[in-house]
């Protein structure tokens, strides 16, 4: 049941995306997709291995998320990796990668 | 009894093909991925997720079980197991609904839309995904088809038996003998891999035979990835024992002296020699006649993974012509695998493809047994130019071996172990 629910979403956004949409609206494929491009390290779904200290990003709060990745990005937050990884995504990635992970239950 | 229960199975995808038909999927789209490694392990499980299960997959390996060849210099080093870097297929079918078919592919017939497998059996696909890593190039130097038949030279570059029994011959090897590693000229897989190696043999050399030697002999001008932070350490740490010797092309091998012949310069001895070949496309790829790139590498369509050669088959991983900075590795053949996953979703159900996928590459070496060094990049598709392109500013290497990236390595490593075949 919910995936012709979720197939329905996608064909109503591929609809939308031939139009002038198809920047600004991601379908909810490609949400997914740009998202599984955190799970190498992050866990698929944002779902890390126990005792894992790369943390977990399912249900993690959007707005906390897009804080913590501009935060790396400019530089105010250190890191190992995630400052450099950061500065390769734009804030449309970030704000997409911050909205699927927070939908995710935990 | 393989092949029967695959074609049980494949009448059960088709009930469910029908239950599902209210979708704008054909009716029991299959796709097809060869070889269960970062790159095919990781598109058949995310074909079958980013479709909400919708679409069959079929995973063809020859191999029982994955071994990783990430972490895979710490056996060699002896701080971890054969066990630790393995992980079975189970999951995959368990959890995902893939069809593990434990067999290797002998043929593709892109026309038909079929691959054949050793066994016998031919499988249609509507969507092909080939992920074959990479082909050892034996014959480049003479003599070593027949050291490495007889296990006398060792390659370890596909985890593996090898890996174990390079560590057996360092065991072996006497206090006061030399290691040998040869590094072929770049591109080839894991461009840092053997400079970790080199390190985890000193490592346990440090420990175990002190007065032993490490000899890095690089076809390379220079160490290829990491070079000031690697060269650092073997300064700082492993001095007298670690030797990097560039610019120095193996053309030939003597297994009954144990010496390495060169292009140029004088023959080196070692008690224990690990030689690297020069490497292309994995073997079915070639004999596809998809590695159109100096008949070494298949040549893509960076969007969605498409071969440049035929229609509706997908390369990732090792064998594809990389984009320029990208390197070949398993973070980055499951990033592979993730974007041609989400192009062949999009195309079987009839929706567009993500204009704007972007890869990201996080790479980490053990310099010992708890310090680690990284390099890390992002890779954005440039619609104009048809490639990835890194982002200025972005990536970079750690600043120092550090104990917290020796942490932060391992758990990368069951994260991905995790996301390709959990």
């Amino acid at each position: 049941m919910k995936f012709r629910h979720s197939l329905l979403l996608a064909g109503v956004a591929s609809l939308l995306a031939t139009g002038a949409w198809a920047q600004s609206a991601p379908t909810p494929l490609h949400v997914r997709a740009t998202a599984a491009m955190c799970a190498n390290c992050h866990g698929t779904e944002g779902r890390t291995v126990e005792g894992s200290a790369i943390p977990a990003l399912a249900g993690m709060p959007k707005d906390y998320m897009i804080r913590q990745m501009s935060a790396f990005k400019d530089g105010s937050r250190p890191a190992t990796v995630m400052h450099q990884l950061t500065k390769g995504l734009t804030n449309e990635q970030i704000e997409t990668i911050a909205g699927y992970y927070a939908s995710v239950k935990r | 009894m393989k092949r029967r229960s695959f074609l049980q199975s494949s009448v059960a995808f088709s009930a469910l093909g029908l239950a599902a038909c209210a979708t704008t999927l054909p009716a029991h789209a299959r796709v097809v991925v060869v070889g269960g490694g970062y790159g095919g392990a990781t598109a058949a499980k995310y074909v079958r997720m980013l479709s909400d299960y919708q679409i069959d997959v079929v995973l063809i390996e020859p191999n029982a079980n994955f071994v990783s060849c990430p972490i895979s210099n710490l056996v060699i080093g002896g701080s971890k197991t054969m066990k630790d870097i393995t992980t079975p297929y189970d999951n995959l079918d368990r959890r995902h609904g893939v069809k593990v078919v434990r067999d290797y592919v002998t043929g593709i017939d892109a026309g038909k839309k079929t691959v054949t497998v050793a066994g016998g059996a031919s499988i249609r696909y509507d969507k092909l995904i080939l992920s074959p890593g990479i082909d050892l190039m034996f014959d480049r130097i003479e003599g070593l088809k027949a050291a490495s038949a007889s296990g006398q030279i060792l390659q370890a570059w596909k985890a593996g038996p090898e890996t174990a029994a390079l560590r057996k011959q360092l065991e072996q090897m006497p206090d006061g003998g030399t290691f040998a590693i040869t590094i072929p000229e770049a591109p080839y897989r894991c461009p840092p891999g053997p400079y970790e190696r080199a390190s985890q043999a000193a490592h346990y050399f440090k420990q175990a035979k002190p007065k032993s030697k490490v000899l890095i002999i690089d076809a390379n001008a220079d160490v290829t990835s990491k070079g000031p932070l690697f060269k650092k350490f073997w300064a700082d740490n492993y001095k007298g024992m670690v030797e990097y010797i560039p610019q120095h092309k193996v053309a030939a091998v003597d297994a009954r002296t144990n010496t390495l012949k060169f292009e140029v310069q004088n023959d080196i001895r070692a008690d224990v020699l690990n030689v690297l070949p020069d490497m292309r496309a994995g073997a079915i790829a070639v004999q596809a006649g998809l590695a159109n790139v100096n008949a070494r590498w298949c040549g893509i369509n960076y969007l969605n993974f498409e071969s440049t050669q035929a229609k509706d088959i997908h390369v990732v991983g090792d064998s594809i012509m990389l984009a320029p900075l990208m390197p070949k590795s398993g973070h980055m053949a499951n990033s592979h695998g993730k974007v041609a996953a989400a192009a062949v979703v999009a195309e079987l159900s009839g929706q567009p493809i993500n204009p704007q996928p972007f890869l990201s590459n996080t790479c980490y070496s053990f310099v010992n047994d708890k310090l680690v060094v990284h390099v890390a990049s992002v890779h954005q598709y440039d619609a104009k130019d048809k490639t990835y392109k890194t982002v200025p500013g972005s990536g970079g290497v750690s600043p120092a071996p550090s104990e917290l990236e020796g942490v932060y390595a391992w758990n990368w490593a069951q994260n991905i172990w995790a996301d390709t075949l959990g």
